[in-house]
Protein backbone atom coordinates (compact mmCIF):
# COMPACT_ATOMS: atom_id res chain seq x y z
CA UNK A 1 0.00 0.00 0.00
CA UNK A 2 1.45 3.63 -0.96
CA UNK A 3 0.51 5.70 1.89
CA UNK A 4 1.36 9.33 -0.04
CA UNK A 5 0.97 8.24 -3.75
CA UNK A 6 0.62 12.09 -4.24
CA UNK A 7 4.27 12.58 -3.24
CA UNK A 8 5.70 9.08 -3.26
CA UNK A 9 4.72 8.19 -6.54
CA UNK A 10 5.58 11.98 -7.87
CA UNK A 11 6.99 12.46 -11.67
CA UNK A 12 10.88 12.55 -11.08
CA UNK A 13 11.11 16.26 -12.23
CA UNK A 14 8.33 17.50 -9.88
CA UNK A 15 10.72 15.70 -7.32
CA UNK A 16 13.44 17.66 -7.98
CA UNK A 17 12.10 20.36 -8.47
CA UNK A 18 10.30 20.02 -4.90
CA UNK A 19 13.45 19.17 -3.69
CA UNK A 20 15.26 22.17 -5.02
CA UNK A 21 12.91 24.94 -3.27
CA UNK A 22 13.25 22.83 -0.05
CA UNK A 23 16.94 22.82 -0.11
CA UNK A 24 17.22 26.76 -1.00
CA UNK A 25 14.81 27.68 2.01
CA UNK A 26 17.29 24.81 4.05
CA UNK A 27 20.41 26.56 3.19
CA UNK A 28 19.06 29.50 4.46
CA UNK A 29 17.87 28.65 7.56
CA UNK A 30 21.28 26.63 8.29
CA UNK A 31 23.27 29.14 6.91
CA UNK A 32 21.27 31.64 9.35
CA UNK A 33 21.29 30.00 12.57
CA UNK A 34 24.50 27.41 13.01
CA UNK A 35 27.49 29.34 13.24
CA UNK A 36 29.45 26.33 12.53
CA UNK A 37 28.17 25.79 9.22
CA UNK A 38 27.96 29.60 8.18
CA UNK A 39 31.58 29.61 8.76
CA UNK A 40 31.76 26.75 6.35
CA UNK A 41 29.81 28.15 3.80
CA UNK A 42 31.90 31.45 3.89
CA UNK A 43 35.54 29.65 3.97
CA UNK A 44 34.39 27.61 0.83
CA UNK A 45 32.98 30.95 -0.78
CA UNK A 46 29.76 29.99 -0.72
CA UNK A 47 26.17 32.18 -0.20
CA UNK A 48 22.94 31.12 0.32
CA UNK A 49 21.61 33.45 -2.22
CA UNK A 50 24.33 30.87 -4.60
CA UNK A 51 21.97 28.36 -4.16
CA UNK A 52 19.30 28.41 -6.48
CA UNK A 53 18.20 24.32 -6.83
CA UNK A 54 19.24 21.15 -6.39
CA UNK A 55 21.94 21.33 -9.66
CA UNK A 56 23.69 23.96 -6.83
CA UNK A 57 24.16 21.14 -4.29
CA UNK A 58 27.43 19.91 -4.86
CA UNK A 59 28.51 23.52 -4.51
CA UNK A 60 28.07 22.83 -0.33
CA UNK A 61 30.62 21.83 2.17
CA UNK A 62 29.87 18.79 3.85
CA UNK A 63 29.05 17.60 7.39
CA UNK A 64 30.98 15.23 9.38
CA UNK A 65 29.95 12.48 12.82
CA UNK A 66 32.45 14.87 14.15
CA UNK A 67 30.98 17.76 13.79
CA UNK A 68 27.81 16.77 16.01
CA UNK A 69 30.92 15.58 18.60
CA UNK A 70 32.43 18.71 18.34
CA UNK A 71 29.50 21.11 18.66
CA UNK A 72 27.88 18.40 21.44
CA UNK A 73 25.04 18.80 22.79
CA UNK A 74 23.66 21.57 21.03
CA UNK A 75 25.93 23.43 18.54
CA UNK A 76 24.31 22.00 15.52
CA UNK A 77 20.37 23.72 16.82
CA UNK A 78 19.23 26.05 14.45
CA UNK A 79 16.10 26.38 15.98
CA UNK A 80 15.54 27.98 19.36
CA UNK A 81 16.18 25.81 22.60
CA UNK A 82 12.59 26.11 23.51
CA UNK A 83 10.97 24.89 20.02
CA UNK A 84 12.74 21.75 20.56
CA UNK A 85 10.62 18.92 21.62
CA UNK A 86 12.70 15.66 21.76
CA UNK A 87 16.38 14.38 22.05
CA UNK A 88 17.87 11.53 20.02
CA UNK A 89 21.24 9.97 20.36
CA UNK A 90 23.52 7.28 18.87
CA UNK A 91 27.06 6.62 19.70
CA UNK A 92 29.69 8.85 18.58
CA UNK A 93 32.93 7.99 17.31
CA UNK A 94 34.96 8.47 20.80
CA UNK A 95 33.64 8.78 24.18
CA UNK A 96 30.21 10.42 24.50
CA UNK A 97 27.51 10.09 22.36
CA UNK A 98 26.05 12.21 19.71
CA UNK A 99 22.47 13.54 20.04
CA UNK A 100 20.22 15.19 17.49
CA UNK A 101 17.14 17.83 18.63
CA UNK A 102 13.87 17.61 16.87
CA UNK A 103 11.38 20.34 16.49
CA UNK A 104 7.47 18.87 17.06
CA UNK A 105 7.50 19.29 12.98
CA UNK A 106 10.59 17.10 12.75
CA UNK A 107 9.24 14.89 15.05
CA UNK A 108 5.90 14.78 12.32
CA UNK A 109 7.84 14.38 9.74
CA UNK A 110 9.80 11.31 11.00
CA UNK A 111 6.73 10.08 11.67
CA UNK A 112 5.13 10.58 8.42
CA UNK A 113 8.39 8.42 6.66
CA UNK A 114 7.96 5.70 9.33
CA UNK A 115 4.20 5.47 8.23
CA UNK A 116 5.05 5.64 4.49
CA UNK A 117 7.60 2.55 5.19
CA UNK A 118 4.85 0.65 7.66
CA UNK A 119 2.43 1.03 4.94
CA UNK A 120 4.46 -0.54 2.37
CA UNK A 121 5.13 -3.41 4.59
CA UNK A 122 1.24 -3.30 4.12
CA UNK A 123 0.54 -2.31 7.75
CA UNK A 124 -3.41 -0.75 8.43
CA UNK A 125 -5.02 0.50 11.39
CA UNK A 126 -6.48 -3.25 11.52
CA UNK A 127 -2.73 -4.42 12.46
CA UNK A 128 -1.39 -4.88 15.94
CA UNK A 129 2.59 -3.99 15.61
CA UNK A 130 4.85 -5.30 18.30
CA UNK A 131 7.62 -3.18 18.54
CA UNK A 132 10.88 -5.04 19.57
CA UNK A 133 13.18 -2.37 19.21
CA UNK A 134 14.65 -0.78 22.24
CA UNK A 135 12.90 2.28 23.59
CA UNK A 136 15.21 5.19 24.82
CA UNK A 137 17.35 7.29 22.84
CA UNK A 138 17.82 4.57 20.17
CA UNK A 139 15.46 6.34 17.61
CA UNK A 140 14.62 2.35 16.68
CA UNK A 141 11.93 2.10 19.26
CA UNK A 142 10.22 5.00 19.47
CA UNK A 143 10.35 5.72 15.34
CA UNK A 144 8.52 2.23 14.84
CA UNK A 145 5.95 3.20 17.72
CA UNK A 146 5.15 6.53 15.91
CA UNK A 147 5.20 5.20 12.51
CA UNK A 148 2.55 2.14 13.41
CA UNK A 149 0.63 5.12 15.41
CA UNK A 150 0.32 7.45 12.48
CA UNK A 151 -1.16 4.44 11.01
CA UNK A 152 -3.93 4.15 13.63
CA UNK A 153 -2.06 0.30 14.18
CA UNK A 154 -2.62 -1.22 17.54
CA UNK A 155 1.17 -0.78 19.01
CA UNK A 156 2.48 -3.36 21.32
CA UNK A 157 5.54 -1.31 23.04
CA UNK A 158 7.50 -4.10 24.12
CA UNK A 159 11.32 -2.78 23.75
CA UNK A 160 13.79 -5.30 23.26
CA UNK A 161 15.00 -8.47 25.11
CA UNK A 162 12.73 -11.15 27.05
CA UNK A 163 12.00 -12.94 24.27
CA UNK A 164 9.88 -15.56 26.31
CA UNK A 165 7.62 -12.29 27.37
CA UNK A 166 7.47 -11.00 23.38
CA UNK A 167 6.76 -14.20 22.16
CA UNK A 168 3.97 -15.21 24.54
CA UNK A 169 2.49 -11.43 23.46
CA UNK A 170 2.98 -12.08 20.08
CA UNK A 171 0.95 -15.20 20.78
CA UNK A 172 -1.64 -14.03 23.03
CA UNK A 173 -2.49 -10.59 21.28
CA UNK A 174 -1.99 -12.16 17.67
CA UNK A 175 1.08 -9.92 16.67
CA UNK A 176 0.58 -9.03 13.07
CA UNK A 177 3.69 -6.94 12.27
CA UNK A 178 7.16 -6.96 14.02
CA UNK A 179 9.46 -4.20 13.93
CA UNK A 180 13.17 -5.01 15.30
CA UNK A 181 16.54 -5.53 15.07
CA UNK A 182 16.72 -8.83 12.02
CA UNK A 183 19.36 -10.59 14.18
CA UNK A 184 17.10 -10.10 17.10
CA UNK A 185 13.62 -11.27 14.73
CA UNK A 186 15.80 -14.37 13.74
CA UNK A 187 16.50 -15.36 17.75
CA UNK A 188 12.76 -14.66 18.16
CA UNK A 189 12.11 -17.05 15.24
CA UNK A 190 14.41 -19.58 16.16
CA UNK A 191 13.06 -19.24 19.54
CA UNK A 192 9.26 -19.30 18.45
CA UNK A 193 10.32 -22.95 16.78
CA UNK A 194 11.89 -24.37 19.95
CA UNK A 195 8.91 -23.89 21.72
CA UNK A 196 6.96 -25.23 19.14
CA UNK A 197 4.59 -22.13 18.38
CA UNK A 198 3.73 -22.61 14.42
CA UNK A 199 3.02 -19.77 11.69
CA UNK A 200 -0.65 -19.82 10.73
CA UNK A 201 -1.75 -21.79 13.88
CA UNK A 202 -0.01 -19.63 16.99
CA UNK A 203 1.50 -16.70 15.30
CA UNK A 204 -0.04 -14.27 12.60
CA UNK A 205 2.72 -12.39 11.44
CA UNK A 206 1.85 -11.15 7.80
CA UNK A 207 5.32 -8.43 7.67
CA UNK A 208 8.09 -7.48 9.53
CA UNK A 209 10.32 -4.08 9.08
CA UNK A 210 13.86 -5.25 9.90
CA UNK A 211 16.72 -2.04 10.49
CA UNK A 212 19.15 -0.96 12.52
CA UNK A 213 21.99 -3.39 11.58
CA UNK A 214 22.91 -4.72 8.42
CA UNK A 215 21.87 -7.65 7.24
CA UNK A 216 21.84 -9.98 3.98
CA UNK A 217 19.17 -11.63 1.75
CA UNK A 218 19.92 -15.03 3.23
CA UNK A 219 18.85 -14.04 6.22
CA UNK A 220 16.05 -12.40 4.68
CA UNK A 221 15.38 -15.88 3.60
CA UNK A 222 15.42 -17.59 6.73
CA UNK A 223 13.36 -14.80 8.34
CA UNK A 224 10.84 -15.75 5.74
CA UNK A 225 11.06 -19.39 6.11
CA UNK A 226 10.65 -19.01 10.27
CA UNK A 227 7.83 -16.60 10.01
CA UNK A 228 5.87 -17.43 6.58
CA UNK A 229 5.73 -13.42 5.48
CA UNK A 230 7.30 -10.62 4.12
CA UNK A 231 10.04 -9.62 6.06
CA UNK A 232 11.34 -5.84 4.47
CA UNK A 233 14.27 -3.58 5.04
CA UNK A 234 14.51 -0.23 6.62
CA UNK A 235 17.21 2.08 6.94
CA UNK A 236 17.63 5.01 9.00
CA UNK A 237 20.12 7.23 11.08
CA UNK A 238 19.96 9.19 14.12
CA UNK A 239 21.36 12.19 12.50
CA UNK A 240 18.98 12.54 10.18
CA UNK A 241 15.54 11.12 11.86
CA UNK A 242 16.02 7.71 12.20
CA UNK A 243 14.17 5.11 10.66
CA UNK A 244 12.19 5.84 7.94
CA UNK A 245 15.30 7.27 5.58
CA UNK A 246 14.55 4.59 3.13
CA UNK A 247 12.98 1.46 3.05
CA UNK A 248 11.89 -1.83 1.03
CA UNK A 249 8.46 -2.29 -0.32
CA UNK A 250 7.23 -5.29 -1.58
CA UNK A 251 9.56 -5.65 -4.20
CA UNK A 252 12.00 -6.47 -2.10
CA UNK A 253 14.73 -4.81 -4.55
CA UNK A 254 15.85 -2.05 -2.83
CA UNK A 255 15.00 0.91 -0.51
CA UNK A 256 12.78 4.01 -1.22
CA UNK A 257 14.16 6.77 -0.29
CA UNK A 258 11.73 9.86 1.02
CA UNK A 259 12.95 12.17 -1.43
CA UNK A 260 11.07 15.17 -0.42
CA UNK A 261 12.77 15.10 3.23
CA UNK A 262 15.53 13.94 2.47
CA UNK A 263 18.29 14.01 -0.58
CA UNK A 264 20.37 11.18 -1.44
CA UNK A 265 24.21 11.14 -3.22
CA UNK A 266 26.31 8.81 -3.67
CA UNK A 267 29.59 10.05 -3.65
CA UNK A 268 33.71 9.01 -4.08
CA UNK A 269 34.89 9.34 -0.70
CA UNK A 270 37.93 10.15 -1.59
CA UNK A 271 37.02 12.87 -4.02
CA UNK A 272 34.26 13.71 -2.76
CA UNK A 273 32.56 14.31 -6.80
CA UNK A 274 29.17 13.12 -6.88
CA UNK A 275 28.41 9.33 -8.19
CA UNK A 276 25.79 8.49 -11.19
CA UNK A 277 23.23 5.73 -10.11
CA UNK A 278 24.63 2.35 -10.01
CA UNK A 279 28.06 2.97 -9.23
CA UNK A 280 28.81 2.63 -5.44
CA UNK A 281 29.78 4.86 -3.15
CA UNK A 282 29.26 6.64 0.24
CA UNK A 283 26.18 7.52 1.34
CA UNK A 284 25.35 11.38 1.81
CA UNK A 285 22.27 12.87 3.03
CA UNK A 286 20.56 16.62 3.43
CA UNK A 287 17.62 16.61 4.95
CA UNK A 288 15.41 19.74 3.50
CA UNK A 289 12.24 19.73 5.87
CA UNK A 290 13.88 19.21 8.95
CA UNK A 291 13.76 22.70 11.52
CA UNK A 292 15.53 21.73 14.65
CA UNK A 293 18.81 20.18 13.55
CA UNK A 294 18.78 20.24 9.81
CA UNK A 295 21.85 18.93 7.93
CA UNK A 296 23.22 19.40 4.88
CA UNK A 297 25.53 16.83 3.16
CA UNK A 298 25.92 14.06 6.05
CA UNK A 299 28.43 11.49 4.89
CA UNK A 300 27.00 8.55 6.43
CA UNK A 301 30.30 6.29 5.82
CA UNK A 302 27.90 3.83 4.51
CA UNK A 303 28.78 2.11 1.31
CA UNK A 304 25.86 1.47 -1.01
CA UNK A 305 24.73 1.97 -4.93
CA UNK A 306 21.75 3.90 -6.25
CA UNK A 307 19.16 2.75 -8.65
CA UNK A 308 16.70 5.28 -10.01
CA UNK A 309 14.91 2.51 -12.63
CA UNK A 310 11.37 2.30 -12.43
CA UNK A 311 10.24 0.19 -9.60
CA UNK A 312 7.36 -2.00 -10.40
CA UNK A 313 5.63 -0.68 -6.53
CA UNK A 314 4.71 2.21 -8.41
CA UNK A 315 6.47 4.71 -6.22
CA UNK A 316 8.89 7.15 -8.30
CA UNK A 317 11.79 7.54 -5.24
CA UNK A 318 14.96 6.50 -6.01
CA UNK A 319 16.13 3.20 -4.24
CA UNK A 320 19.40 2.45 -2.45
CA UNK A 321 20.75 -1.01 -2.33
CA UNK A 322 21.60 -2.88 1.05
CA UNK A 323 24.74 -1.25 2.86
CA UNK A 324 27.93 -3.37 1.31
CA UNK A 325 30.27 -1.87 3.47
CA UNK A 326 31.66 1.33 5.54
CA UNK A 327 34.34 3.93 4.46
CA UNK A 328 35.43 4.00 8.35
CA UNK A 329 35.62 0.89 10.70
CA UNK A 330 32.26 1.34 12.45
CA UNK A 331 30.66 -1.82 13.41
CA UNK A 332 27.10 -2.11 14.00
CA UNK A 333 26.68 -4.92 16.81
CA UNK A 334 23.44 -5.44 18.01
CA UNK A 335 21.87 -2.38 16.64
CA UNK A 336 24.92 -0.27 18.19
CA UNK A 337 27.19 1.87 16.46
CA UNK A 338 30.70 1.16 17.90
CA UNK A 339 34.15 2.29 16.92
CA UNK A 340 36.80 0.52 17.76
CA UNK A 341 38.53 3.85 18.92
CA UNK A 342 35.91 3.53 21.65
CA UNK A 343 37.44 0.77 23.33
CA UNK A 344 40.85 1.89 22.72
CA UNK A 345 39.70 4.87 24.32
CA UNK A 346 38.57 2.86 27.47
CA UNK A 347 41.49 0.50 27.70
CA UNK A 348 44.16 3.87 27.72
CA UNK A 349 42.10 5.04 30.58
CA UNK A 350 42.58 1.88 32.87
CA UNK A 351 45.75 1.47 34.70
CA UNK A 352 48.02 -0.86 33.95
CA UNK A 353 45.89 -2.05 30.83
CA UNK A 354 47.97 -2.57 27.40
CA UNK A 355 46.41 -0.71 24.79
CA UNK A 356 47.01 -3.81 22.56
CA UNK A 357 43.31 -5.37 21.92
CA UNK A 358 41.35 -6.91 18.77
CA UNK A 359 37.71 -6.95 18.87
CA UNK A 360 36.13 -10.14 17.88
CA UNK A 361 32.74 -9.96 16.23
CA UNK A 362 30.65 -13.04 15.64
CA UNK A 363 27.50 -14.09 15.73
CA UNK A 364 26.49 -16.61 17.43
CA UNK A 365 22.56 -18.24 17.72
CA UNK A 366 21.42 -15.37 15.48
CA UNK A 367 23.09 -12.67 18.17
CA UNK A 368 25.75 -10.71 17.86
CA UNK A 369 28.63 -11.20 20.22
CA UNK A 370 31.70 -8.73 21.01
CA UNK A 371 34.95 -10.08 22.57
CA UNK A 372 37.43 -7.99 23.49
CA UNK A 373 40.88 -9.54 23.35
CA UNK A 374 43.56 -7.50 25.91
CA UNK A 375 46.78 -8.05 26.16
CA UNK A 376 47.69 -8.83 30.18
CA UNK A 377 50.16 -6.67 31.64
CA UNK A 378 52.57 -7.33 34.38
CA UNK A 379 50.61 -4.75 36.33
CA UNK A 380 47.28 -6.47 35.84
CA UNK A 381 48.36 -9.83 37.03
CA UNK A 382 48.98 -10.97 40.48
CA UNK A 383 48.61 -14.55 41.89
CA UNK A 384 44.94 -14.64 42.79
CA UNK A 385 42.05 -15.42 39.95
CA UNK A 386 39.87 -12.77 42.03
CA UNK A 387 42.05 -9.98 41.44
CA UNK A 388 42.83 -11.06 37.78
CA UNK A 389 38.64 -11.25 37.06
CA UNK A 390 38.44 -8.37 39.06
CA UNK A 391 40.49 -6.70 35.78
CA UNK A 392 38.03 -7.94 33.30
CA UNK A 393 35.05 -7.05 35.23
CA UNK A 394 36.41 -3.66 35.27
CA UNK A 395 37.24 -3.28 31.67
CA UNK A 396 33.81 -4.75 30.27
CA UNK A 397 32.27 -2.06 32.63
CA UNK A 398 33.55 0.74 31.51
CA UNK A 399 33.20 -0.87 27.74
CA UNK A 400 29.39 -1.32 28.80
CA UNK A 401 29.30 2.36 30.37
CA UNK A 402 30.74 3.95 27.13
CA UNK A 403 30.03 2.18 23.97
CA UNK A 404 26.99 0.33 25.50
CA UNK A 405 26.78 -3.05 24.70
CA UNK A 406 28.35 -6.27 26.69
CA UNK A 407 31.46 -7.51 25.37
CA UNK A 408 33.06 -10.58 27.15
CA UNK A 409 37.05 -9.54 27.76
CA UNK A 410 39.72 -12.17 27.22
CA UNK A 411 43.26 -11.78 28.56
CA UNK A 412 45.83 -12.93 26.36
CA UNK A 413 49.50 -13.02 27.10
CA UNK A 414 51.91 -10.18 26.12
CA UNK A 415 52.78 -9.72 22.63
CA UNK A 416 49.80 -12.81 21.17
CA UNK A 417 48.18 -9.82 19.34
CA UNK A 418 49.78 -9.88 16.12
CA UNK A 419 51.18 -6.41 15.22
CA UNK A 420 50.95 -5.68 11.47
CA UNK A 421 53.41 -3.91 9.75
CA UNK A 422 51.14 -0.91 8.61
CA UNK A 423 47.72 -0.97 9.62
CA UNK A 424 47.03 -2.83 12.93
CA UNK A 425 43.81 -5.51 12.48
CA UNK A 426 42.07 -4.10 15.15
CA UNK A 427 38.96 -6.41 14.23
CA UNK A 428 37.85 -9.43 13.28
CA UNK A 429 34.62 -10.10 12.20
CA UNK A 430 33.25 -13.22 11.64
CA UNK A 431 29.42 -12.37 10.54
CA UNK A 432 30.03 -12.24 6.99
CA UNK A 433 27.26 -9.46 6.65
CA UNK A 434 28.08 -7.92 2.88
CA UNK B 1 56.08 -16.43 71.37
CA UNK B 2 57.86 -16.13 67.40
CA UNK B 3 57.83 -13.28 65.98
CA UNK B 4 57.41 -13.53 61.68
CA UNK B 5 57.87 -11.05 59.40
CA UNK B 6 57.57 -11.09 55.40
CA UNK B 7 61.72 -11.82 55.48
CA UNK B 8 61.55 -14.82 58.08
CA UNK B 9 57.74 -16.10 57.81
CA UNK B 10 57.26 -16.29 53.96
CA UNK B 11 58.75 -18.42 50.87
CA UNK B 12 58.65 -16.88 47.36
CA UNK B 13 55.85 -18.29 44.63
CA UNK B 14 55.68 -17.58 41.12
CA UNK B 15 52.66 -17.12 39.99
CA UNK B 16 52.38 -17.70 36.09
CA UNK B 17 49.51 -16.69 33.82
CA UNK B 18 48.21 -19.20 30.99
CA UNK B 19 45.75 -19.45 28.45
CA UNK B 20 42.81 -21.84 28.57
CA UNK B 21 44.91 -23.57 25.37
CA UNK B 22 45.90 -27.21 24.74
CA UNK B 23 49.60 -27.01 25.25
CA UNK B 24 50.31 -24.21 27.61
CA UNK B 25 51.19 -25.92 30.46
CA UNK B 26 53.67 -28.11 28.57
CA UNK B 27 55.45 -24.89 27.10
CA UNK B 28 55.63 -22.99 30.50
CA UNK B 29 56.65 -26.74 31.73
CA UNK B 30 59.87 -26.69 28.94
CA UNK B 31 60.75 -22.99 29.80
CA UNK B 32 61.49 -23.95 33.26
CA UNK B 33 63.33 -26.91 32.67
CA UNK B 34 65.03 -25.45 29.58
CA UNK B 35 66.44 -23.13 32.65
CA UNK B 36 67.48 -26.44 34.21
CA UNK B 37 65.39 -25.27 37.45
CA UNK B 38 63.34 -28.11 39.15
CA UNK B 39 59.97 -27.64 40.72
CA UNK B 40 59.12 -28.06 44.55
CA UNK B 41 55.21 -27.54 44.20
CA UNK B 42 52.81 -26.63 42.06
CA UNK B 43 49.19 -25.86 42.09
CA UNK B 44 46.70 -24.57 38.72
CA UNK B 45 44.06 -22.74 39.32
CA UNK B 46 41.43 -22.73 36.10
CA UNK B 47 38.64 -20.66 35.36
CA UNK B 48 36.56 -20.76 32.14
CA UNK B 49 39.04 -18.44 30.00
CA UNK B 50 42.47 -18.83 31.61
CA UNK B 51 44.52 -20.69 34.31
CA UNK B 52 47.17 -19.10 37.16
CA UNK B 53 50.05 -21.68 37.87
CA UNK B 54 51.82 -21.46 41.39
CA UNK B 55 54.89 -22.46 41.57
CA UNK B 56 57.62 -22.76 44.30
CA UNK B 57 61.21 -23.65 43.19
CA UNK B 58 64.56 -23.56 45.46
CA UNK B 59 65.17 -19.94 46.56
CA UNK B 60 68.42 -19.33 44.63
CA UNK B 61 66.51 -20.27 41.19
CA UNK B 62 63.42 -17.39 41.63
CA UNK B 63 65.07 -15.24 39.82
CA UNK B 64 66.68 -17.63 36.95
CA UNK B 65 62.92 -18.87 36.73
CA UNK B 66 61.46 -15.02 36.52
CA UNK B 67 63.76 -14.73 33.89
CA UNK B 68 63.26 -17.42 31.91
CA UNK B 69 59.55 -17.41 31.95
CA UNK B 70 59.48 -13.57 30.80
CA UNK B 71 62.02 -14.40 28.27
CA UNK B 72 59.33 -17.16 26.78
CA UNK B 73 56.75 -13.91 26.62
CA UNK B 74 54.62 -15.18 29.56
CA UNK B 75 53.56 -13.05 32.37
CA UNK B 76 54.96 -13.77 35.74
CA UNK B 77 55.64 -12.67 39.31
CA UNK B 78 56.95 -13.27 42.96
CA UNK B 79 54.69 -13.13 45.94
CA UNK B 80 55.80 -14.10 49.14
CA UNK B 81 53.57 -17.02 50.71
CA UNK B 82 53.17 -18.82 53.88
CA UNK B 83 53.82 -22.69 54.19
CA UNK B 84 52.80 -23.92 56.96
CA UNK B 85 54.22 -26.84 59.04
CA UNK B 86 51.21 -29.27 60.86
CA UNK B 87 51.81 -32.65 62.07
CA UNK B 88 50.27 -34.88 60.28
CA UNK B 89 47.15 -36.12 61.75
CA UNK B 90 43.41 -35.39 61.31
CA UNK B 91 42.34 -31.48 62.26
CA UNK B 92 46.18 -30.23 62.41
CA UNK B 93 45.08 -27.80 59.19
CA UNK B 94 42.01 -27.07 60.46
CA UNK B 95 43.63 -25.69 63.86
CA UNK B 96 45.81 -23.19 62.34
CA UNK B 97 43.34 -21.87 59.91
CA UNK B 98 40.57 -21.42 63.02
CA UNK B 99 43.42 -18.76 64.52
CA UNK B 100 42.70 -16.99 61.32
CA UNK B 101 39.33 -17.14 61.06
CA UNK B 102 38.85 -15.95 64.29
CA UNK B 103 41.49 -12.81 63.55
CA UNK B 104 38.76 -12.49 60.43
CA UNK B 105 41.57 -13.28 57.98
CA UNK B 106 40.07 -15.23 54.88
CA UNK B 107 42.30 -17.56 52.76
CA UNK B 108 42.37 -16.53 49.09
CA UNK B 109 43.75 -20.34 47.88
CA UNK B 110 45.86 -23.65 49.51
CA UNK B 111 47.81 -25.75 48.59
CA UNK B 112 50.07 -29.08 50.26
CA UNK B 113 53.53 -29.20 49.41
CA UNK B 114 54.43 -32.94 47.67
CA UNK B 115 58.23 -32.86 48.68
CA UNK B 116 59.42 -32.84 52.23
CA UNK B 117 61.54 -35.32 53.84
CA UNK B 118 59.86 -34.16 57.13
CA UNK B 119 57.36 -36.22 59.23
CA UNK B 120 55.14 -33.06 58.94
CA UNK B 121 52.79 -31.91 56.63
CA UNK B 122 53.72 -28.74 54.70
CA UNK B 123 50.95 -26.77 53.48
CA UNK B 124 51.41 -23.23 51.72
CA UNK B 125 48.44 -20.54 52.28
CA UNK B 126 47.53 -17.36 50.82
CA UNK B 127 45.94 -15.15 53.34
CA UNK B 128 43.91 -12.19 52.50
CA UNK B 129 46.50 -9.85 55.26
CA UNK B 130 50.08 -11.20 55.26
CA UNK B 131 51.26 -9.47 57.91
CA UNK B 132 48.21 -9.90 60.01
CA UNK B 133 48.69 -13.84 59.58
CA UNK B 134 52.28 -14.03 60.28
CA UNK B 135 51.15 -11.78 63.59
CA UNK B 136 48.52 -14.27 64.85
CA UNK B 137 50.54 -17.50 63.65
CA UNK B 138 53.56 -15.91 65.25
CA UNK B 139 51.78 -15.50 68.73
CA UNK B 140 50.71 -18.90 68.61
CA UNK B 141 54.11 -20.41 67.85
CA UNK B 142 53.12 -22.03 65.00
CA UNK B 143 55.95 -23.51 62.77
CA UNK B 144 56.53 -21.97 59.38
CA UNK B 145 58.64 -23.36 56.48
CA UNK B 146 61.23 -20.76 56.15
CA UNK B 147 62.54 -19.97 52.37
CA UNK B 148 66.48 -21.60 53.49
CA UNK B 149 64.50 -24.84 54.54
CA UNK B 150 62.62 -25.02 51.06
CA UNK B 151 65.83 -24.10 49.85
CA UNK B 152 67.50 -27.39 51.59
CA UNK B 153 64.32 -29.57 50.29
Amino acid sequence: MIYQPEIECMDRESMRELQGKRLVETVAWEYANVPLYRARMDEAGVKPQDIKGIDDLSKLPFTEKTDLRDEFPFGLLAAPRSEIVRIQGSSGTTGHPIVAGYTRGDVAVWQQMVARAMSAAGVTKDDIVQVAYGYGLFTGGLGAHQGATELGAMVIPMSAGNTQRQLMMMKELGTTVLCCTPSYAIYLGETAREMGLKPGVDLHLKSGCFGAEPWTEEMRQKLESLFEFDALDIYGLTEIAGPGVAFECMEKHGMHVNEDHVIVEVIDPKTGEQLPAGTPGELVFTTITKKGQPMIRYRTHDICTLDDSPCACGRSAIRMSRITGRTDDMLVIRGVNVFPSQIEGVLVGIEGVSPHYQLEVDRVNSTDTLAVNVELTEDMFSDTVSSVEAVRRKIAEQIKSVVGISAKINLVPPKSIPRSEGKAKRVIDKRNLH
Amino acid sequence: MMAYTVETGCIKQISVFLENKAGTLNEMLGVISGAGVNLLALCIADTTDFGIVRLIVAGHDVDKTLAALRAAGLIARETSIICLRVSHEPGAFARVLDLLADAGISIEYAYSFCRSTLEDALLIVRPSNLDLSLEVLGSNDVPLVTQRMVDEF
